[in-house]
Order: structure tokens, then sequence, then C-alpha cells
């Protein structure tokens, strides 16, 4: 266990190791509440450099809750509450010195529903970089935009209509505009929600493909009911069920050897 | 017995219709329970028996009631002595008019000559006959109606397709009467724009530089020529309209971001319907506030700095005028800032743009079609805005751009030509149509390129 990494909670009720060697961002104890509902229970999980943590559990358990915390995108969502700790590099992202751009700048996250901006493919991956001052100039921006759309698997489709808009692309297409939106502003970790949900199966595999490239640079959360999808590009999964987190692992144990009693229902489908 | 109850009586005799069409439909399959063996519902059974009943009943009546009185003036005229039939078409016609005011007692009866009462009293004779026999025609038609439907209904009978039927024809006969209202509207002034057009060649009134309507008596008055040039006006419109927009469009539109994205609900509620009443407060309200009150405001701080303030000036009447369009500014960019979705912004948020960068660069942009087609509407409301102008700018048609000056619109010109004392053929009078037709089209094209740039931002979210 890395010594860098916040003490976990005593009354932590999680099954397995929420902790890992080389952790970014660090979940201690968080408790998230809609109004007086308690939407997350006291969970306490890490996320690990180079490394692609899944999320599952049935639905309405609290997966896109969790995940949405991780950026501060709930701040959004009136009435939503967040106790507990969540460190990314031992900063706590919740503290009042905290200013939330440029902590989202660091923290991408990539959505259920591909959500292009009305403007031109190029200026959907340009706008991060533009508003973070990232490109000294045009051919920085250029430079930017190109290798984005690259590693999004992307270039080749778009790159004679650069200048068309991005809501004209199809929804895997749209989707990988948005991964290569996300990329653009380097972020250290990408979240995403379900993020081919929308998605034909060979667009699926397209962004399976990508995610697994993807991690060689960031640390990424994905959000996912398919636990074919788990099993095929994370290295921990980690089961929530009704706001509680109750079981982390290596995601090849965690699918042949689960430990707790719901964990196993859930994956033999007798769950959810 | 007067139309309207005769109206009503047939309303009842339909409902009437229902219930023996319904009962009938229910009897044939033996109750409840063998409704499923009918086609329709059974209420459908109902309305289609009521429909016959009194649709053909309704047509008599209208073809009836139309045509009557014609009918019965040319009988009680041809009764008349041969020696009044020889008169000439003006002597008839005022006779004819004579007879109608002794029958519905505008003039006593004895103070007319004893050829008109006797022909009032057959005329009286001759409409109480008709009306008792419309009533037997039409108890005739219903009944038959009636009679037939009940006759037709079987369980196999698709009452409900024909009822829908009758409904969808009933609907679509509305939706098109507005359109042949409008296409009646445009010709009629379409006509009466050409007549002037014979008078005032089309280029002297599109190109002219001066108005001054003014046609005189006799030939050989002073100024016995008027002069229809257009231009004045329709620079008068484009100054007031612009002054106008130039209040709305700012105001409207930084109320609506801020109300959609800024305001807390509570604040919301209370303030959008506030905004919203100012689209109901009369215009004319809007006029006395603009000529008694601003207009001389704004004269008075004019001349505190050495400048020439007319007392009616274009710039009171668009200022006023702009504070009456910002609800429709705001209203519409709300509606369309709103209907942006949340995870556009969302997006943004997430690759940490700040709110207000979010709400420049993503919300406005998105929602800015939609946001253009408001504003065009406003501008066409402001074009066709009368009242306020009357009352603040005055009719002074100035060839003049100066906002401090008097100016006049189209539409002010409009009103002053068609109000008062006037023959009715002279070009002076169609000069309002020749006026209102180039309005209509310009208004027209403005809601037309409003109502496409809608609609494409329509289909991108749909
Ligand atoms: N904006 C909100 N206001 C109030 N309650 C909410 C809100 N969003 C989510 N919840 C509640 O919080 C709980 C967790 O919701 P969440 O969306 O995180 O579930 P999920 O695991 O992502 O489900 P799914 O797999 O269906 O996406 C649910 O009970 C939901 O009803
Ligand atoms: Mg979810």
């Amino acid at each position: 266990m890395n010594t860098a990494n916040p003490p976990v909670p005593e009354n932590c009720s999680t099954v397995g190791v929420v902790t890992v060697e080389n952790a970014v961002l660090s979940a201690r104890g968080v408790d998230v509440y809609y109004g007086e509902k308690r939407a997350i229970k006291d969970v306490s999980v890490d996320i690990a450099r180079n490394q692609v943590l899944a999320m599952i559990g049935p639905s309405g358990c609290g997966k896109s809750t969790f995940l949405r915390c991780l950026n501060r995108m709930n701040d959004t969502i009136e009435g939503c509450r967040v106790t507990g700790s969540i460190t990314l590099e031992g900063q706590d992202i919740y503290d009042r010195s905290q200013d939330v751009v440029p902590l989202r700048a660091r923290i991408g996250m990539v959505f259920q529903k591909p959500n292009p901006f009305p403007k031109s493919i190029y200026e959907n991956v340009a706008y991060g970089p533009r508003i973070h001052g990232l490109a000294a100039d045009r051919v920085e921006l250029d430079e930017i935009v190109h290798t984005s759309l690259q590693r999004a698997g992307l270039w080749d489709e778009v790159k004679d209509r650069l200048t068309q808009p991005g809501t004209g692309l199809s929804g895997g297409q749209q989707q990988r505009l948005c991964i290569a939106r996300t990329i653009a502003v380097n972020p250290e970790i990408i979240l995403m929600d379900e993020p081919c949900s929308a998605l034909d199966p060979i667009a699926t595999a397209r962004i399976e493909d990508l995610i697994d490239e993807l991690r060689e640079q960031y640390a990424i959360a994905i959000v996912t009911h398919s636990m074919q999808q788990a099993a095929r590009v994370s290295q921990r999964t980690a089961y929530f069920h009704l706001g509680d987190l109750i079981e982390v692992g290596e995601t090849d144990r965690i699918f042949t050897n689960p430990r707790h009693k719901l964990t196993e229902d859930y994956i033999t489908g007798r769950f959810g | 017995m007067s139309h309207s109850v005769l109206l009503l009586a047939l309303v009842v005799v339909a409902v009437l219709a229902y219930w023996v069409g319904k009962s009938r439909a229910l009897s044939l399959v033996g109750g409840g329970r063998g409704i499923r063996n009918l086609h329709s519902l059974p209420s459908y059974y109902g309305f289609m028996a009521a429909l016959w009943c009194a649709i053909p009943a309704l047509i008599v009546m209208v073809l009836w009631v139309s045509a009557q009185d014609t009918v019965i003036s040319k009988l009680v005229l041809s009764r008349l002595p041969s020696s009044v039939q020889s008169l000439d078409a003006g002597q008839l016609s005022l006779l004819k008019n004579d007879i109608r005011n002794v029958v519905s007692g505008a003039i006593p009866a004895e103070s007319a000559s004893p050829e008109v009462q006797a022909a009032a009293a057959g005329y009286r004779q001759l409409r109480s006959i008709a009306d008792l026999s419309l009533v037997a025609v039409l108890l005739l038609v219903s009944g038959l109606g009636l009679f037939l439907a009940r006759a037709r209904i079987a369980p196999t009978l698709r009452a409900r397709n024909s009822v829908e039927g009758v409904v969808e024809f009933m609907l679509m006969a509305c939706s098109t009467l507005a359109i042949f209202v409008t296409v009646g509207i445009v010709l009629s002034v379409l006509y009466e724009a050409l007549r002037f057009f014979h008078a005032v060649p089309v280029h002297e009134f599109v190109f002219g530089l001066k108005w001054s309507p003014q046609i005189a008596m006799r030939a050989d008055q002073v100024g016995s020529s008027g002069a229809f040039g257009a231009v004045p006006l329709f620079l008068g419109t484009a100054v007031i309209s612009g002054i106008a927009m130039l209040v709305a469009v700012p105001i409207g539109l930084f109320s609506a971001i801020y109300l959609a994205e800024y305001a807390d609900r509570r604040f919301r509620s209370a303030v959008k319907p506030v905004l919203e009443i100012l689209a109901g407060i009369p215009t004319v309200v809007y006029g006395f506030f603009a000529a008694l009150t601003l207009g001389p405001f704004i004269r008075q701080l004019g001349e505190s700095m050495g400048l020439e303030v007319a007392s009616e000036s274009a710039l009171s009447a668009g200022l006023v005028m702009g504070i009456m369009i910002i609800p429709f500014v705001s209203s519409l960019a709300d509606d369309m800032i709103t209907a942006v979705p949340q995870s556009l912004r969302d997006g943004a948020y997430a690759l940490g743009a700040t709110r207000s960068e979010t709400i420049r660069q993503v919300v406005l942009r998105a929602a800015l079609p939609g946001i253009v087609g408001g504003v065009l509407l406003a501008i066409s409301r402001a074009i066709g805005e009368t009242m306020i102008v009357v009352m603040a700018a005055g009719l002074a048609a100035n060839m003049t751009a100066n906002p401090l000056a008097a100016l006049t619109t189209v539409t002010v010109q409009i009103v002053t030509l068609l109000t008062g004392d006037q023959e009715f053929d002279s070009p002076k009078t169609l000069a309002a149509f020749a006026l209102g037709l180039v309005l209509f089209c310009v208004t027209l094209l403005l809601n037309v390129v409003a109502l496409r740039v809608v609609r494409k931002y329509r289909e991108q979210y749909e």
C-alpha cells in the first residue's frame, strides 16, 4: 500500500482492497445527498494512473452520481450536497480554495449521450484548448486538433470536413468527437458515463479499443451496464448497490471469484 | 320565430338524435355485453345520427336564410302597382329602403305613403309564411336524416370512420378559413392599390422623396397636385423601429440570459410575469407616456445641451416602443435559451469552461437562430405599431434620419389618410391601400424569414 494515500475510514464496509499503488484520485468516506435523499453512502475508492476502473451495478445505484462528484459536475445540480473527501494528488477538490474551472480541465468527462457543440468539427475540438489558452498560435492549435482527433480514431474520417458541423456526424463519430474534445485539453483523468450505451457494436468496439490506448496516458473511470465491456476494458472493477460500494478488486478476480454475495448475484445475472 | 331559437331547437333535436342512434346501436347487439360486436363504440353511432340529423338541416337553414330576403322583396316589388314599377332604378331602390324601414319599425308606418304601407304589410305577411315554412322544412329534413341514419345503423356500420371523417373535414375547414380570409384581405388591398397606381405611377410612389397627400377641391386651386413619394414614410418607420430595436434587443436579450441562466427560481417566477405584463399594456397608454412624459423630458434635456428637439420627436416614440417590445424579445429568447439541452452545458463545463464562457460560446451559439427569429418577429411588430407614433412622433413627413426631429411612419399615414371626411376614390384615400400593401409585403417577408430561421433551429435538436 502506498503510504501517500489518505487513510481509509475504519468503518469502511467495502469488500476487497480500495487503495492502489499509484493513485491520482482518492475518495474517502464520500456521501452524496440529493436534498434529504442519500444517494451515495460512505464510499472510499482510489483511481490509479494508467488504469481503467469500471463501475458496475444495477440502475439507480448511484454510479453516475459518484462519477459526477469526481469532477464536481454535481455543483450544477440544485440541492446536491457532497461530504467526505476527494483528493486529487493530495489536494482536496472540494476545498474552498479549489477553483472548479482548472479542476475540470484536469478531470475530463465523456457523457452517455454524445453532446457535440453546435460548431464545426474543428471548433468542437479546439474549444477546450482555446478557453484554457493551450495553443500559442494557429499552427499549434491545428496540431492539437489533429493529434486529438487522431488519438480518438476519428481523423481519417473527418479530415476533409473539419469545417462542417459536429452535429452532422453519426452517433459513434460524435462520441469519438467528444472524446477527442476531452483529450484536447490534456486532462489527467477521464471520466466516462456509459459512453457506448447509444452506439452500435462496431462503434462500441472502436471506443473500447480507444479506451485501451488512452489508458497508457490517462487514468480512466468508466460506468457501464455491460459486464462484458467491464471485463474487456478495465483492470479494476467496483460494484455499487443502492448507494453502497459493495466490492472492489482486480477485474479478473471480481468476475471469476466475487467475494460478496450481492456481487456474485449481479454478475451471474441473478440480479439487476 | 327568430333564427337563434331555431338553431337552439336544432341542437336539441341533434342531442335527441344522438340518443336515438346510440340506443339503436346498443339494442341491435343486445345491450352492454354486446358492444364488442359493434364495429365502433356506441357513442359513435349516436354522433353519426346527430350529424346526419343536424348537418343537412343546417345547410338548408343557411341557404334559406340567405335567400329569403331577396326572394321576398322581389315578390313584394312585383306586386306593386305598375306606376311604381316603371320608376327608374335609383328611385326604386329608395322605395325599397322605405319599405324595409317601415317593416323594421325604423319609420312609423303612418308617415309613409299608402303604397309603401301596403307593401310593408305584404312583406310582413310573406315573411311570417316563410318563417313557418322554414320550421316545417327543417323538421322534415332533420327528421328524414335521423330516419335514414337509424335505418343504416347495423353492427358492421363503420360509424367511427364516418364521424371522424366529418370531424377531420371541419378541422380542415377551420384551418383553411384563416387562409381564405388572409387571401381576401390581400386581394382587396391589392385591388385598391392598383387603382391608386393608375393615378400615381409606381416609380413616383416607391422612389418619390416628398409626401404631401393633398388633393385640391378644384383643379385651379394652388398646389392642386399632391405628392405621393413614400420614401420619407419608410425612412421614418425605419428610424423609429431602429430606435425601438436598439432599446429592445439588448435589454430583452440580457434579461432573458439573466432569467434563464443566473436567476434563482423564485426571482424568475416573480420577474417573468411582470416582464410579460409590459406586453399587455394597451399601446395608447404607452403613447400617453411617450407624448406627455418622455417627450417633454427629452426636449428639456436636449435644450439644456443646446440641441434643437421637436416636442414630438422620433426618439421618444422609439424609446417607448422599444420598452413595449422588450417582452417579445425576452420571452422568446428565454424559451430558446431554456430549450438548449443541459447536456450541451454539461459538455462545456466538463471541459473547464466557466459559466460565462459556457453561456456566451455554447448556449447562445446554440440558441442564436431562435433568438434571431424572435428579433425579426419583434421588428415586424415595431413596424406595424401605430398608436405610440401617432401620439408621440407626429405627422410631419420629414425626409430626415435625425431622431430628434418629428417624423411620421407608414402606419400613421394610413390612419390619417383614412380618417375624416373624404371621397373614397381620390388618390389620397387610395394611397392608404398602396402603403398598406407595401407594409404588408415587408412584414410578410420578415415573418417568413423569421419562421424559416426558427424552424432550422428546431431541426437541430428534435
Ligand atoms: N438530480 C437528481 N435529483 C434527485 N435525485 C437524483 C438526481 N439524480 C439522481 N438521483 C437519484 O440518485 C440515485 C442514483 O442515481 P444515478 O443516476 O447516480 O444512478 P445510476 O447508477 O447512474 O443509474 P443508471 O445506471 O440508471 O444510470 C437514484 O435513486 C436517483 O433517483
Ligand atoms: Mg447513470
